[in-house]
């Protein structure tokens, strides 16, 4: 409880700092408009349906880029850490394509799909991808030799030890590559309506700006804050809940 | 399994065949099916490999691509000193860290690129303006790591600094800033993927010159070789990027690895 | 330093947590005190408050009353008359220092002059048996060799007591004996004051001048006995001696009483 109020204390301070700068005129409010202002917009802002139906579209592309890269990232990822001949061929390659900055790719999705959310997806996927991979490829080589010397002596089939031995350890790593993957995805899908020009979040930012409404753009960089947020905590949620009943001891590779 | 006692040149030929038969075969794929496809958006790669050399090496990498590292540099190295500096002093105080932490977890969860428009505003487009869009996307993993860092220090190593009198200087470079040197690594890694984005974004949003802005300028007028090329010189800066992370992490981390490497044996 | 002086003196310590379901009472009301190059082990059933009465006297722990004393000068807080040797070697060496970092870090702010220090350093390293892992790191050698380092470090401090947590309650049984004797070995060369805390009953009589027994729930001294064997003891004879015997039931016995009960009045030695 004493938490809360310390943290309530935090928000509150900054509120109060925020709107004390334009107010005691250290920076013009057309450049920083005062806290009540950009509250009271985004009071309003939430009764308009165009705004939600702008969230919705960031949503959308969000969800199909996630899915999207989570399902190639939990197959090709399984099917690279079980074989070790596939581990040792493609090591090089990974190394070399997963620090490309995937909004290098930008140029090339606009030249293939035009400015369509088709575009945003080939970078939210790409940037995506990478994350539930590296973790799919951790939790594959983590399963115990025991545990698979068992399986294999008990004659399970290639689908029972999928099922029983490769899924349930793996698994929390796959939660802590989706965590990491879905605020990657978040990132990169407001990126892309930026700079590409499809309609949604982004885009509102990049309008706001061009029309110097200081205070809108205030309004939605808090409204993307509010966004991560909310992603990052049903997602540590999802990861923890699938926490409790496997006990890993893992590496520090989860944040 | 195939493995046969092999002699160690055999070995040494395997390993590199693993090493670079992938990437080869992946090259010599793209040439055959840029030649035999139709869409122009894929070129050769000798090609592009050329529209390398001509625009890179020469005029452009002093006009674009040396400021570009310089701002991703100076960006880097303002996070690491700022997060750090922030982190051990959040960290060291509970009631700070209480007050601060629901805010520190809101400007974590801002999606970067989103301030870009926000610096615009507030400082125009020049050069400041940059390094500060990636400070403020590249701080807050190794401003939140360092917090945590400081915060798990052992009580037992708190305990022993505390009965020898370790001066609070000292406490600082022979135990919290090692103590917590492991999460930090881990924040500065995920801080360079950051700071690369929001350098290439910040450019192509807001520059008349740099990487970014000189790789849209080429998709913009179909100038696909070109483009490709600063595809394949940024992924070059990613890598290298990384390679020297790896290398800087090593020899920070040397304690932290062979520990371990001991404890898991 | 005149033998036979007291060096630290305890009267009426008290100690008591707040938590949230209460207080919590970890030392009843305790009193001893300990003259200049003694040896005294305190020895008592798990539980009573071992570790937080050598908290108190490290000035780790502000005591909820009582008074302490060392030299005439009451415990404030940690001062550089004393070291203490966790029982957790593991986590009180620093993995990214050295063996010989280890040793010098308490010594870093004390004024001297490098040739000195290193002098100590090596002094101490070697005290201990290990001058050929000066350069390793605590994680490359055994728990025994890691609390030998540790032990190392608190000599190099100098301290006018050293003050050992249970230090070996987490090695094997061979390496515990080759550590017994090394404090012993230290204590009869150095003349260093040293209290020893233990819950092993056989450990404080072979290696104490005196044993406190403590009891549980209030703490208190239970009884303050004196171990009369001859000074010169080693793992065998020693521990074959009848008189190692009849100690160790005794102790033994007050431990059970104490454990199972309100403490009775100290009694004194059989």
């Amino acid at each position: 409880m004493h938490k809360v109020s310390l943290g309530a204390t935090g928000l509150l301070g900054f509120a109060v700092v925020w709107q004390l700068i334009p107010a005691l005129g250290l920076v013009d409010p057309q450049y920083l408009p005062y806290a009540t202002d950009v509250f009271a917009w985004l009071v309003q802002e939430v009764r308009d349906l165009a705004f939600w139906r702008r969230l919705r579209l960031t949503m959308t592309s969000w969800a199909v880029g996630l899915a999207i890269a989570t399902l190639a990232a939990v197959v090709l990822g399984t099917a690279v850490g079980l074989v070790p001949f596939l581990r040792r061929a493609t090591h090089t390659m990974v190394e070399f394509l997963r620090p490309v900055p995937s909004v290098a790719l930008i140029p090339l999705a606009v030249l293939m799909f035009g400015l369509q959310m088709r575009a945003a997806l080939v970078i939210i996927v790409y940037a995506a991808f990478w994350q539930v991979f590296v973790q799919v490829i951790y939790g594959v080589a983590d399963i115990d030799t025991v545990a698979r010397d068992t399986a294999r002596s008990f004659g399970l089939t290639r689908r029972e030890r999928l099922r029983y031995l490769v899924l349930p350890t793996a698994l929390p790593y796959l939660m802590t590559g989706l965590r990491l993957a879905a605020a990657v995805a978040l990132i990169l899908a407001i990126t892309a309506e930026m700079v590409i020009g499809n309609p949604g979040l982004g885009r509102s930012i990049e309008l706001s700006r061009s029309a110097g409404d200081a205070v809108g753009l205030y309004g939605l960089v808090v409204v993307a804050g509010l966004l991560g947020l909310l992603v990052n905590i049903v997602f540590r949620f999802i990861e923890r809940r699938s926490l409790t009943w496997h006990q890993s001891v893992r590496s520090e590779e989860t944040r | 399994m195939n493995t046969r006692p092999a002699g160690p040149v055999a070995r040494a030929a395997a390993n590199f065949l693993f090493a670079l038969g992938l990437p080869f075969l992946t090259v010599v794929l793209w040439g055959i099916w840029s030649t035999a496809s139709t869409s122009r958006f894929f070129v050769g790669p000798l090609t592009i490999l050329d529209a390398f050399r001509q625009i890179w090496i020469g005029p452009a990498f002093v006009d674009d691509v040396l400021p570009s590292l310089y701002r991703l540099a100076l960006g880097i190295v303002a996070s690491i000193v700022l997060g750090v500096a922030a982190g051990v002093t959040i960290g060291r105080f509970r009631r700070l860290r209480e007050t601060l932490e629901p805010l520190l977890e809101f400007f974590r969860a801002i999606p970067p690129p989103v301030l870009i428009p926000v610096a615009m505003l507030l400082l125009g487009i020049t050069d400041t303006m940059k390094v500060v869009v990636i400070v403020s996307g590249a701080i807050w993993p190794i401003l939140l790591n360092t917090i945590e860092g400081v915060r798990a220090t052992d009580s037992v190593m708190v305990e022993t600094a505390d009965s020898f009198q370790i001066p609070s200087w000292e406490r600082l470079w022979l135990l919290v800033l090692p103590a917590a040197s492991p999460r930090i690594m881990t924040g500065v890694r995920q801080a360079l993927s950051v700071a690369l984005i929001l350098m290439v974004i910040s450019e192509m949003f807001a520059s008349s010159s740099g990487l970014g802005y000189r790789i849209a300028y080429f998709q913009r007028n179909y100038l696909i070789a070109e483009m490709w090329s600063g595809i394949l010189l940024l992924g070059l800066i990613g890598v290298s990027l990384a390679v020297l992370f790896g290398l800087a992490e090593r020899r920070v981390l040397r304690w932290y690895h062979g520990m371990k490497e001991i404890t898991r044996a | 330093m005149p033998d036979g002086s007291p060096l630290l003196r305890v009267e009426h310590l008290r100690k008591v947590y707040a938590t949230t379901t209460g207080e919590v009472e970890a030392i009843g009301d305790l009193s001893f005190t300990m003259s200049h190059g003694e040896l005294v082990c305190i020895v008592g059933p798990s539980g009573c408050g071992k570790t937080t009465l050598l908290k108190c006297l490290a000035g780790l722990l502000r005591p909820t009353s009582g008074r302490m004393e060392m030299d005439g000068a009451p415990v404030t807080g940690p001062s550089p008359a004393m070291a203490v040797v966790f029982q957790e070697y593991g986590r009180s060496l620093y993995p990214w220092l050295t063996v010989r970092g280890n040793v010098e870090l308490p010594l870093r702010h004390k004024k001297l002059s490098r040739a000195v220090r290193d002098r100590i350093v090596t002094d101490a390293i070697e005290a201990v048996g290990l001058p050929q892992a000066t350069l390793s790191h605590p994680w490359q050698l055994s728990g025994g060799m890691q609390q030998r380092v540790a032990i190392a470090r608190a000599i190099a401090y100098q301290p006018e007591v050293l003050i050992m947590d249970e230090p070996f309650a987490a090695v094997d049984a061979q390496t515990r004996a080759e550590l017994e004797d090394l404090v012993r070995l230290l204590h009869l060369t150095r003349g260093i004051s040293t209290v020893f805390v233990t819950h092993d009953i056989d450990e404080s009589v072979y290696l104490g001048q005196r044993v406190l027994v403590l009891s549980n729930s209030p703490t208190r001294v239970q009884e303050d006995l004196v171990i009369d064997l001859p000074s010169e003891r080693d793992q065998l004879t020693t521990r074959a001696l009848p008189r190692f015997t009849e100690l160790r039931t005794h102790i033994y016995g007050q431990i059970q009483r104490a454990r199972r009960g309100p403490a009775a009045a100290p009694r004194s030695a059989p």
